[in-house]
Protein backbone atom coordinates (compact mmCIF):
# COMPACT_ATOMS: atom_id res chain seq x y z
CA UNK A 1 0.00 0.00 0.00
CA UNK A 2 2.96 2.55 0.56
CA UNK A 3 3.79 2.02 -2.87
CA UNK A 4 0.92 3.96 -3.63
CA UNK A 5 1.07 7.01 -0.38
CA UNK A 6 0.70 10.57 -1.93
CA UNK A 7 3.45 12.65 -1.91
CA UNK A 8 6.93 12.06 -2.72
CA UNK A 9 7.56 8.37 -0.80
CA UNK A 10 4.80 6.98 -2.90
CA UNK A 11 3.31 6.89 -6.67
CA UNK A 12 -0.36 7.97 -5.59
CA UNK A 13 -0.39 11.53 -6.56
CA UNK A 14 1.49 10.36 -9.51
CA UNK A 15 -1.01 8.13 -10.66
CA UNK A 16 -3.81 10.15 -9.56
CA UNK A 17 -2.61 13.31 -12.69
CA UNK A 18 -2.02 10.18 -14.99
CA UNK A 19 -5.57 9.54 -14.59
CA UNK A 20 -6.82 12.84 -15.41
CA UNK A 21 -4.32 12.86 -18.15
CA UNK A 22 -5.92 10.10 -19.26
CA UNK A 23 -9.78 11.38 -19.04
CA UNK A 24 -8.67 14.67 -20.65
CA UNK A 25 -7.00 12.92 -23.22
CA UNK A 26 -10.30 10.77 -23.96
CA UNK A 27 -12.82 13.30 -23.70
CA UNK A 28 -10.46 15.33 -26.02
CA UNK A 29 -10.42 13.04 -28.46
CA UNK A 30 -13.95 12.15 -28.46
CA UNK A 31 -14.62 16.01 -29.55
CA UNK A 32 -12.20 15.66 -32.23
CA UNK A 33 -14.14 12.84 -33.04
CA UNK A 34 -17.03 14.72 -33.30
CA UNK A 35 -15.85 17.05 -35.23
CA UNK A 36 -14.53 14.88 -37.83
CA UNK A 37 -18.15 12.77 -37.45
CA UNK A 38 -19.73 16.33 -38.28
CA UNK A 39 -17.80 16.36 -41.54
CA UNK A 40 -18.07 12.96 -42.54
CA UNK A 41 -21.35 12.15 -42.04
CA UNK A 42 -23.37 14.18 -44.32
CA UNK A 43 -20.12 13.07 -46.78
CA UNK A 44 -21.51 9.63 -46.67
CA UNK A 45 -25.30 10.26 -46.66
CA UNK A 46 -24.81 12.78 -49.69
CA UNK A 47 -26.63 11.78 -52.95
CA UNK A 48 -23.07 12.31 -54.23
CA UNK A 49 -20.98 9.21 -55.99
CA UNK A 50 -17.65 11.08 -54.83
CA UNK A 51 -18.73 12.50 -51.56
CA UNK A 52 -19.90 9.34 -50.42
CA UNK A 53 -16.82 7.84 -51.99
CA UNK A 54 -14.53 10.24 -49.46
CA UNK A 55 -16.74 9.43 -46.20
CA UNK A 56 -16.17 5.57 -46.73
CA UNK A 57 -12.62 6.06 -47.73
CA UNK A 58 -12.01 7.66 -44.02
CA UNK A 59 -14.37 5.17 -42.37
CA UNK A 60 -12.91 2.00 -44.09
CA UNK A 61 -9.07 3.15 -44.06
CA UNK A 62 -9.02 3.93 -40.16
CA UNK A 63 -11.14 1.45 -38.90
CA UNK A 64 -9.32 -1.25 -41.00
CA UNK A 65 -6.04 0.11 -39.76
CA UNK A 66 -4.42 -0.83 -36.30
CA UNK A 67 -4.49 2.55 -34.30
CA UNK A 68 -0.74 1.75 -33.05
CA UNK A 69 0.26 2.22 -36.85
CA UNK A 70 -1.73 5.65 -36.62
CA UNK A 71 -0.58 6.86 -33.67
CA UNK A 72 2.73 5.95 -35.19
CA UNK A 73 2.44 8.23 -38.25
CA UNK A 74 0.92 11.00 -36.21
CA UNK A 75 4.48 11.13 -33.74
CA UNK A 76 6.56 10.78 -36.35
CA UNK A 77 4.81 12.83 -39.05
CA UNK A 78 2.87 15.29 -37.65
CA UNK A 79 5.40 18.24 -36.49
CA UNK A 80 7.04 17.07 -40.16
CA UNK A 81 3.51 17.91 -41.92
CA UNK A 82 3.09 21.43 -39.65
CA UNK A 83 6.35 22.35 -40.77
CA UNK A 84 5.26 21.59 -44.13
CA UNK A 85 2.52 23.90 -44.06
CA UNK A 86 4.36 26.62 -41.93
CA UNK A 87 7.08 26.81 -44.78
CA UNK A 88 4.29 27.48 -47.42
CA UNK A 89 3.70 30.69 -45.25
CA UNK A 90 7.27 31.40 -45.15
CA UNK A 91 8.22 29.58 -41.45
CA UNK A 92 11.50 27.66 -41.62
CA UNK A 93 12.19 27.40 -37.96
CA UNK A 94 11.53 23.66 -36.28
CA UNK A 95 8.12 23.54 -34.54
CA UNK A 96 7.48 20.37 -32.09
CA UNK A 97 4.38 19.87 -31.51
CA UNK A 98 3.64 18.48 -28.30
CA UNK A 99 2.53 14.96 -26.82
CA UNK A 100 -0.95 15.84 -25.22
CA UNK A 101 -2.26 17.20 -28.73
CA UNK A 102 -0.41 14.57 -31.21
CA UNK A 103 -2.37 12.33 -29.03
CA UNK A 104 -6.05 13.15 -28.74
CA UNK A 105 -5.37 13.77 -32.48
CA UNK A 106 -4.57 10.22 -33.52
CA UNK A 107 -6.98 8.73 -31.01
CA UNK A 108 -9.47 11.78 -32.62
CA UNK A 109 -9.82 10.87 -35.70
CA UNK A 110 -9.93 6.80 -35.26
CA UNK A 111 -12.97 7.33 -32.63
CA UNK A 112 -14.27 10.16 -35.37
CA UNK A 113 -14.46 7.20 -37.68
CA UNK A 114 -16.96 5.09 -35.03
CA UNK A 115 -18.67 8.23 -34.28
CA UNK A 116 -19.36 8.39 -38.25
CA UNK A 117 -20.96 5.37 -38.42
CA UNK A 118 -23.12 5.25 -35.30
CA UNK A 119 -24.65 8.95 -36.73
CA UNK A 120 -25.00 7.48 -40.20
CA UNK A 121 -27.00 5.03 -38.94
CA UNK A 122 -29.00 6.71 -36.33
CA UNK A 123 -29.73 9.11 -38.89
CA UNK A 124 -30.72 6.52 -41.43
CA UNK A 125 -33.12 4.88 -38.89
CA UNK A 126 -35.01 8.21 -38.30
CA UNK A 127 -38.47 7.81 -40.14
CA UNK A 128 -38.22 9.58 -43.47
CA UNK A 129 -41.45 11.17 -42.01
CA UNK A 130 -39.84 13.30 -39.77
CA UNK A 131 -37.72 15.11 -42.51
CA UNK A 132 -41.12 15.30 -44.67
CA UNK A 133 -42.83 16.98 -41.88
CA UNK A 134 -40.46 19.20 -41.53
CA UNK A 135 -40.11 20.38 -45.25
CA UNK A 136 -43.89 20.57 -45.04
CA UNK A 137 -43.61 23.27 -42.03
CA UNK A 138 -41.99 25.35 -43.79
CA UNK A 139 -38.70 24.91 -41.10
CA UNK A 140 -35.43 26.05 -42.96
CA UNK A 141 -32.78 23.60 -43.43
CA UNK A 142 -30.79 24.56 -40.00
CA UNK A 143 -34.13 24.57 -38.27
CA UNK A 144 -34.54 20.91 -39.54
CA UNK A 145 -31.62 19.35 -38.60
CA UNK A 146 -30.99 21.47 -34.98
CA UNK A 147 -34.39 20.89 -33.71
CA UNK A 148 -36.45 18.18 -35.57
CA UNK A 149 -33.39 15.74 -36.13
CA UNK A 150 -30.55 16.04 -33.80
CA UNK A 151 -32.96 15.46 -30.84
CA UNK A 152 -34.14 12.23 -31.92
CA UNK A 153 -30.84 11.21 -33.54
CA UNK A 154 -29.01 11.84 -30.00
CA UNK A 155 -31.30 9.64 -28.14
CA UNK A 156 -31.00 6.66 -31.32
CA UNK A 157 -26.90 7.19 -30.73
CA UNK A 158 -26.23 7.68 -27.51
CA UNK A 159 -25.77 3.70 -26.61
CA UNK A 160 -23.83 3.29 -29.47
CA UNK A 161 -21.69 6.20 -28.80
CA UNK A 162 -20.97 4.82 -25.24
CA UNK A 163 -19.41 2.07 -27.05
CA UNK A 164 -17.20 4.57 -28.80
CA UNK A 165 -16.37 6.14 -25.38
CA UNK A 166 -15.43 2.96 -24.22
CA UNK A 167 -12.95 2.40 -27.29
CA UNK A 168 -11.77 5.84 -27.20
CA UNK A 169 -11.09 5.27 -23.60
CA UNK A 170 -9.00 1.44 -23.82
CA UNK A 171 -7.31 3.08 -27.04
CA UNK A 172 -6.08 5.80 -24.74
CA UNK A 173 -3.83 3.63 -23.29
CA UNK A 174 -1.70 3.23 -26.65
CA UNK A 175 -0.75 7.33 -26.70
CA UNK A 176 1.79 6.07 -23.79
CA UNK A 177 3.97 4.82 -26.49
CA UNK A 178 4.64 8.65 -27.19
CA UNK A 179 5.65 9.48 -24.24
CA UNK A 180 2.74 11.17 -22.70
CA UNK A 181 2.34 10.35 -18.78
CA UNK A 182 -1.15 9.01 -18.77
CA UNK A 183 -1.87 5.86 -16.88
CA UNK A 184 -0.05 3.44 -19.12
CA UNK A 185 3.34 5.63 -19.21
CA UNK A 186 3.10 6.59 -15.53
CA UNK A 187 2.55 3.03 -14.30
CA UNK A 188 5.71 2.02 -16.88
CA UNK A 189 7.77 4.72 -15.22
CA UNK A 190 6.66 3.48 -12.30
CA UNK A 191 7.36 -0.34 -12.54
CA UNK A 192 10.45 0.53 -13.54
CA UNK A 193 11.60 2.22 -10.57
CA UNK A 194 10.25 -0.39 -8.18
CA UNK A 195 10.72 -2.90 -9.88
CA UNK A 196 7.16 -4.31 -9.44
CA UNK A 197 5.26 -4.14 -12.83
CA UNK A 198 2.82 -6.67 -11.49
CA UNK A 199 1.73 -4.73 -8.92
CA UNK A 200 1.49 -1.42 -10.93
CA UNK A 201 0.37 -2.98 -14.50
CA UNK A 202 -2.39 -4.73 -12.40
CA UNK A 203 -3.40 -1.26 -10.30
CA UNK A 204 -3.27 -0.02 -14.27
CA UNK A 205 -5.89 -2.21 -14.93
CA UNK A 206 -8.22 -1.28 -11.86
CA UNK A 207 -7.91 2.26 -12.97
CA UNK A 208 -9.07 1.63 -16.55
CA UNK A 209 -11.99 -0.48 -15.20
CA UNK A 210 -13.07 2.07 -12.83
CA UNK A 211 -12.91 4.70 -15.16
CA UNK A 212 -15.60 2.38 -17.59
CA UNK A 213 -17.30 1.39 -14.95
CA UNK A 214 -18.12 5.20 -13.66
CA UNK A 215 -18.71 6.42 -17.08
CA UNK A 216 -21.45 3.44 -18.12
CA UNK A 217 -23.12 4.65 -15.11
CA UNK A 218 -23.17 7.85 -16.04
CA UNK A 219 -24.23 7.37 -19.34
CA UNK A 220 -26.64 5.19 -18.97
CA UNK A 221 -28.02 8.02 -16.73
CA UNK A 222 -28.38 10.55 -20.46
CA UNK A 223 -29.36 7.54 -21.71
CA UNK A 224 -32.67 7.64 -19.45
CA UNK A 225 -32.67 11.45 -20.07
CA UNK A 226 -32.87 11.21 -23.22
CA UNK A 227 -34.85 8.82 -23.84
CA UNK A 228 -38.02 10.35 -21.52
CA UNK A 229 -41.09 9.74 -23.30
CA UNK A 230 -40.15 6.67 -24.74
CA UNK B 1 6.74 11.01 -51.67
CA UNK B 2 9.76 8.02 -52.03
CA UNK B 3 8.64 5.56 -54.07
CA UNK B 4 11.46 3.40 -53.72
CA UNK B 5 11.45 3.31 -49.91
CA UNK B 6 8.09 2.17 -50.60
CA UNK B 7 9.18 -0.62 -52.98
CA UNK B 8 12.13 -1.48 -51.15
CA UNK B 9 10.23 -2.05 -47.45
CA UNK B 10 7.26 -3.77 -48.90
CA UNK B 11 8.90 -7.38 -49.09
CA UNK B 12 10.45 -6.40 -45.54
CA UNK B 13 6.32 -5.49 -44.73
CA UNK B 14 5.41 -8.70 -46.27
CA UNK B 15 7.61 -10.74 -44.30
CA UNK B 16 6.72 -9.86 -41.26
CA UNK B 17 3.34 -10.25 -42.24
CA UNK B 18 3.75 -13.62 -41.58
CA UNK B 19 4.30 -12.44 -37.92
CA UNK B 20 1.37 -10.80 -37.81
CA UNK B 21 -1.07 -14.00 -39.12
CA UNK B 22 0.64 -16.57 -37.05
CA UNK B 23 -0.29 -14.08 -33.45
CA UNK B 24 -3.53 -13.74 -35.57
CA UNK B 25 -4.80 -17.22 -36.29
CA UNK B 26 -2.94 -18.75 -33.10
CA UNK B 27 -5.23 -16.29 -30.88
CA UNK B 28 -8.12 -16.93 -33.03
CA UNK B 29 -7.72 -20.52 -32.53
CA UNK B 30 -7.30 -20.64 -28.79
CA UNK B 31 -9.35 -17.79 -28.13
CA UNK B 32 -12.31 -19.40 -29.77
CA UNK B 33 -12.75 -22.56 -27.67
CA UNK B 34 -11.68 -20.02 -24.45
CA UNK B 35 -15.03 -18.30 -26.00
CA UNK B 36 -16.88 -21.28 -25.90
CA UNK B 37 -16.22 -22.74 -22.44
CA UNK B 38 -16.95 -19.07 -21.14
CA UNK B 39 -20.28 -18.86 -23.10
CA UNK B 40 -21.15 -22.05 -21.86
CA UNK B 41 -20.52 -21.25 -18.32
CA UNK B 42 -22.31 -18.19 -18.73
CA UNK B 43 -25.59 -20.01 -19.74
CA UNK B 44 -25.17 -22.13 -16.21
CA UNK B 45 -28.20 -21.33 -14.11
CA UNK B 46 -25.28 -21.58 -10.91
CA UNK B 47 -24.64 -18.05 -9.73
CA UNK B 48 -20.74 -18.50 -8.79
CA UNK B 49 -19.90 -19.98 -12.19
CA UNK B 50 -22.17 -17.82 -13.45
CA UNK B 51 -20.61 -14.40 -12.01
CA UNK B 52 -17.01 -16.09 -12.59
CA UNK B 53 -17.90 -15.98 -16.58
CA UNK B 54 -19.41 -12.67 -16.24
CA UNK B 55 -16.25 -11.37 -14.39
CA UNK B 56 -13.93 -12.88 -16.81
CA UNK B 57 -15.41 -11.27 -20.02
CA UNK B 58 -16.05 -7.78 -17.54
CA UNK B 59 -12.78 -7.68 -16.62
CA UNK B 60 -11.06 -8.31 -20.45
CA UNK B 61 -13.48 -5.91 -21.81
CA UNK B 62 -13.20 -3.16 -19.74
CA UNK B 63 -9.22 -2.58 -19.57
CA UNK B 64 -7.09 -2.39 -22.34
CA UNK B 65 -5.32 -4.38 -24.45
CA UNK B 66 -2.19 -3.18 -23.54
CA UNK B 67 -2.31 -3.56 -19.78
CA UNK B 68 -3.09 -7.25 -20.46
CA UNK B 69 0.19 -7.55 -22.63
CA UNK B 70 2.21 -5.67 -19.94
CA UNK B 71 0.87 -7.73 -17.18
CA UNK B 72 1.86 -10.96 -18.84
CA UNK B 73 5.04 -10.27 -20.52
CA UNK B 74 6.57 -7.75 -17.37
CA UNK B 75 4.64 -8.81 -14.67
CA UNK B 76 4.19 -12.35 -14.48
CA UNK B 77 8.10 -13.09 -14.41
CA UNK B 78 8.08 -11.22 -10.81
CA UNK B 79 6.28 -13.77 -9.28
CA UNK B 80 9.52 -16.31 -8.05
CA UNK B 81 7.28 -19.35 -8.02
CA UNK B 82 6.27 -18.98 -11.43
CA UNK B 83 9.95 -19.19 -12.46
CA UNK B 84 10.37 -22.51 -11.20
CA UNK B 85 7.89 -24.25 -12.79
CA UNK B 86 7.46 -25.43 -16.44
CA UNK B 87 5.26 -22.48 -17.40
CA UNK B 88 8.25 -20.31 -17.47
CA UNK B 89 9.59 -21.65 -20.62
CA UNK B 90 6.37 -20.31 -22.41
CA UNK B 91 6.18 -16.79 -20.34
CA UNK B 92 9.38 -15.90 -21.31
CA UNK B 93 8.97 -15.66 -24.49
CA UNK B 94 7.65 -12.66 -25.57
CA UNK B 95 5.56 -14.53 -28.44
CA UNK B 96 3.86 -16.74 -26.12
CA UNK B 97 2.97 -14.39 -23.78
CA UNK B 98 1.31 -11.90 -26.58
CA UNK B 99 -0.33 -14.99 -28.02
CA UNK B 100 -1.75 -15.59 -24.40
CA UNK B 101 -2.95 -11.93 -23.55
CA UNK B 102 -4.68 -11.77 -27.16
CA UNK B 103 -6.26 -15.23 -26.51
CA UNK B 104 -7.79 -14.36 -23.29
CA UNK B 105 -8.98 -10.86 -24.81
CA UNK B 106 -10.39 -12.24 -27.85
CA UNK B 107 -11.77 -15.19 -25.65
CA UNK B 108 -13.58 -12.87 -23.28
CA UNK B 109 -15.22 -10.95 -27.04
CA UNK B 110 -16.52 -14.00 -28.14
CA UNK B 111 -17.93 -15.65 -25.10
CA UNK B 112 -20.30 -12.41 -25.06
CA UNK B 113 -20.93 -12.81 -29.05
CA UNK B 114 -21.36 -16.83 -28.31
CA UNK B 115 -23.46 -15.99 -24.97
CA UNK B 116 -25.94 -13.64 -26.78
CA UNK B 117 -25.98 -16.29 -30.21
CA UNK B 118 -27.04 -19.15 -27.50
CA UNK B 119 -29.96 -16.97 -25.83
CA UNK B 120 -31.60 -15.84 -29.22
CA UNK B 121 -31.81 -19.75 -30.24
CA UNK B 122 -35.78 -20.29 -30.28
CA UNK B 123 -36.74 -22.79 -27.30
CA UNK B 124 -38.89 -23.99 -30.10
CA UNK B 125 -36.24 -25.46 -31.66
CA UNK B 126 -34.56 -27.54 -28.71
CA UNK B 127 -38.26 -27.82 -27.44
CA UNK B 128 -38.52 -29.77 -31.21
CA UNK B 129 -35.45 -31.98 -30.65
CA UNK B 130 -36.77 -33.22 -27.14
CA UNK B 131 -39.75 -34.58 -28.52
CA UNK B 132 -38.07 -36.31 -31.31
CA UNK B 133 -36.06 -37.98 -28.10
CA UNK B 134 -32.44 -36.58 -29.05
CA UNK B 135 -30.32 -36.58 -25.82
CA UNK B 136 -29.56 -33.17 -24.45
CA UNK B 137 -26.02 -33.49 -24.91
CA UNK B 138 -26.79 -34.20 -28.71
CA UNK B 139 -29.85 -31.61 -29.00
CA UNK B 140 -26.34 -29.04 -27.54
CA UNK B 141 -23.67 -30.40 -29.83
CA UNK B 142 -25.29 -30.76 -33.33
CA UNK B 143 -28.12 -27.91 -32.54
CA UNK B 144 -27.79 -25.15 -30.56
CA UNK B 145 -23.60 -25.12 -31.02
CA UNK B 146 -24.10 -25.17 -35.51
CA UNK B 147 -27.27 -22.17 -35.06
CA UNK B 148 -25.51 -20.85 -32.63
CA UNK B 149 -22.56 -20.18 -34.86
CA UNK B 150 -24.32 -19.33 -37.39
CA UNK B 151 -26.04 -16.69 -35.62
CA UNK B 152 -22.41 -15.11 -34.43
CA UNK B 153 -21.05 -14.75 -37.90
CA UNK B 154 -21.22 -11.11 -38.39
CA UNK B 155 -19.93 -10.16 -34.87
CA UNK B 156 -17.14 -12.57 -35.26
CA UNK B 157 -15.73 -11.64 -38.27
CA UNK B 158 -16.02 -7.79 -37.09
CA UNK B 159 -13.94 -9.44 -33.97
CA UNK B 160 -11.51 -10.87 -36.43
CA UNK B 161 -10.70 -7.48 -37.51
CA UNK B 162 -10.70 -6.46 -34.19
CA UNK B 163 -7.99 -8.70 -32.96
CA UNK B 164 -6.23 -8.44 -36.59
CA UNK B 165 -5.70 -5.03 -35.50
CA UNK B 166 -4.70 -5.84 -31.66
CA UNK B 167 -2.05 -7.91 -32.66
CA UNK B 168 -0.15 -4.80 -33.74
CA UNK B 169 0.30 -4.13 -30.10
CA UNK B 170 2.85 -7.43 -30.25
CA UNK B 171 5.30 -4.62 -31.26
CA UNK B 172 5.64 -3.22 -27.58
CA UNK B 173 6.76 -6.44 -26.31
CA UNK B 174 9.54 -6.29 -28.91
CA UNK B 175 7.79 -8.55 -30.86
CA UNK B 176 8.71 -7.74 -34.80
CA UNK B 177 5.25 -7.89 -36.53
CA UNK B 178 3.57 -5.95 -39.27
CA UNK B 179 3.88 -2.60 -37.31
CA UNK B 180 6.72 -3.70 -35.31
CA UNK B 181 8.70 -3.10 -38.37
CA UNK B 182 7.01 -0.48 -39.73
CA UNK B 183 7.96 1.73 -36.85
CA UNK B 184 11.34 0.35 -36.92
CA UNK B 185 11.70 1.69 -40.80
CA UNK B 186 10.06 4.96 -39.72
CA UNK B 187 11.99 5.88 -37.23
CA UNK B 188 15.43 5.01 -39.32
CA UNK B 189 13.95 6.99 -42.26
CA UNK B 190 11.59 9.50 -41.03
CA UNK B 191 9.40 9.13 -43.75
CA UNK B 192 6.14 7.80 -41.82
CA UNK B 193 3.65 8.53 -44.75
CA UNK B 194 5.15 6.08 -47.44
CA UNK B 195 5.55 3.59 -44.82
CA UNK B 196 1.81 4.22 -43.45
CA UNK B 197 0.80 3.73 -47.01
CA UNK B 198 2.16 0.37 -47.28
CA UNK B 199 1.98 -1.05 -44.20
CA UNK B 200 -2.02 0.04 -44.08
CA UNK B 201 -2.03 -1.18 -47.35
CA UNK B 202 -1.26 -4.71 -46.00
CA UNK B 203 -3.79 -4.44 -43.24
CA UNK B 204 -6.60 -3.16 -45.61
CA UNK B 205 -5.95 -6.09 -47.91
CA UNK B 206 -6.43 -8.64 -44.73
CA UNK B 207 -9.24 -6.30 -43.47
CA UNK B 208 -10.95 -7.09 -46.70
CA UNK B 209 -10.55 -10.93 -47.56
CA UNK B 210 -11.58 -11.75 -44.04
CA UNK B 211 -14.69 -9.59 -44.55
CA UNK B 212 -15.06 -10.76 -47.53
CA UNK B 213 -14.87 -14.62 -46.18
CA UNK B 214 -17.36 -13.89 -43.28
CA UNK B 215 -19.69 -12.47 -45.60
CA UNK B 216 -19.29 -16.14 -48.27
CA UNK B 217 -19.81 -18.15 -44.24
CA UNK B 218 -22.72 -16.36 -43.82
CA UNK B 219 -24.15 -16.82 -47.46
CA UNK B 220 -23.54 -19.90 -47.26
CA UNK B 221 -24.91 -20.88 -44.02
CA UNK B 222 -27.82 -19.03 -44.34
CA UNK B 223 -31.46 -19.98 -43.78
CA UNK B 224 -32.14 -21.62 -47.09
CA UNK B 225 -35.42 -19.59 -48.07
Amino acid sequence: MELLAFGKTGWGDELFYATLMTIAVSITAMLVGFFFALIFTPLKLSKYKTLNLVGNFYTTVIRGVPELLVIYLFFFGGSGAIMYVASIFGYYEYIEINAFITGSMAIGIISGAYSTEVFRGAIQSIDKGQFEAAKVLGINKFGQFYKIILPQMLRLAIPNLSNVWQITLKDTSLISVTGLVEIMRQSYIAAGSTRDPLFFYSFAAVLYLLLTYVSMKLINKLEARYSRGH
Amino acid sequence: MDLDLMITSFPKLLGATVVTLKLLSASLFFGLFLGLFFAILRLNKNIFINKFAYGYSYIFRGTPLLVQIFIIYFGLGQIEYLRTTFLWVILKEPYWCAIIAFTLNTGAYTSEILRSAFQTIKPGIIEAGKSLGISNKIIFYKIQIPIAIRQSLPAYGNEIILMMKGTSLASTVTLMDLTGVAKYIISTTFKPIEVFIVAGGIYLFMTFIIHNVIKYLEKKYSFQQ
